[in-house]
């Protein structure tokens, strides 16, 4: 059955109840889940993979964090040689920093200026640079999100309590095809002097979205 | 056809069958070449099982947000950048 709330039992699974697919009930897990266990242990089955490389790829997968984009954001901040290195080429950029980008698709980092403020969305999915940065934020595979960014994004950053002025340019990048993308923020007034990991500190995962820019506070003790 | 940046572009009008990347939003509008990123395979077959060739040109394409929708509340110099396959591009 194709329409979520069907109850196949010829896979190996026990319920022994009726219940609501699309809602999780504790003890069970929902059809896509279910659907994504039996596609996988059919995969095993049948020597395509095996389950120490789907564990190691998962490993790999959430051991990739927002911190690598915020060691390359705070070292553009400081090196500006290396900032054109990492707007010519982010993954040798990101290579520099002994962060491994190879298995990642093309890493492209946009800059944000005095006159150009970039925002990244995926309107088709969810294409996020996953290989440097992790898994993306819940909201950004969001309906509203993805709708929404590209139609009314100052309305979307202001909920995120950015606010530009009008001389700003908002360029949305829509996220559609091979190009992952990393916003390069500005790096905000008040941090003249500061080391590059107390910048990195101010560097969230947000801001390397777009939604948000870095503020300054007071720098960390790093 | 290649295509060169600066270069003014209308995006193709046809039905979204299969794994198709360009959105419908896009479809129809007048945009202008940005960039060019090289060729990829072409992701209409490759989704299905096929080798994804010929590789497709791939392009950095912007739009004014104005004429994308009418009603856009915000500056007339906000923009839509997308990467689009040359094969859902004409020149305009």
């Amino acid at each position: 059955m194709s329409d979520g709330h069907g109850h196949d039992h010829g896979h190996d699974h026990d319920h022994g109840h009726d219940h609501d697919h699309d809602e999780p009930v504790e003890g069970a897990l929902p059809a896509a889940a279910l659907r994504t266990r039996a596609i996988e242990s059919l995969l095993v089955e049948k020597g395509v993979l095996t389950a120490e490389a789907v564990a190691r790829g998962v490993d790999w997968l959430v051991s990739r964090t927002p911190t690598n984009g915020a060691r390359i954001v705070a070292r553009a901040w400081v090196d500006p040689a290396y900032k054109q290195r990492l707007l010519a080429d982010a993954k040798v950029a990101a290579g520099e920093l002994g962060i491994d980008a190879a298995q990642s698709v093309t890493v492209v980092a946009l800059e944000n200026t005095a006159a150009v403020h970039h925002l990244v969305v995926c309107t088709l999915c969810s294409c996020y640079p996953r290989a440097l940065l992790g898994p993306p934020p819940a909201w950004y595979k969001s309906n509203a999100y993805r709708s929404r960014a590209v139609v009314e994004p100052r309305a979307v950053m202001a909920e995120f309590g950015t606010e530009l002025p009008a001389e700003v340019e908002v360029r949305v990048v829509d996220s559609t095809a091979d190009i992952r993308y990393i916003v390069v923020p500005r790096r905000p007034a008040g941090t003249d002097g500061w080391s590059e990991e107390q910048l990195a500190a101010i560097v969230t995962r947000d801001s390397l979205v777009g939604v948000v820019q870095p503020v300054a506070g007071e720098p960390v003790a790093v | 056809m290649t295509l060169a940046t600066g270069q003014r572009v209308r995006v193709l009008e046809g039905p979204s069958v299969g794994h198709v990347r360009t959105p419908a939003y896009v479809k129809g509008k007048q945009g202008t070449i940005a960039g060019v990123w090289g060729s990829y395979g072409n992701p209409e077959t490759l989704a299905f099982g096929g080798d994804g060739q010929p590789a497709r040109p791939l392009y950095y394409v912007g739009f004014r947000q104005t004429d994308l929708w009418p009603d856009y509340a915000g500056p007339a110099t906000d923009t839509v950048y997308l990467d689009l396959y040359e094969h859902w591009l004409e020149e305009a």
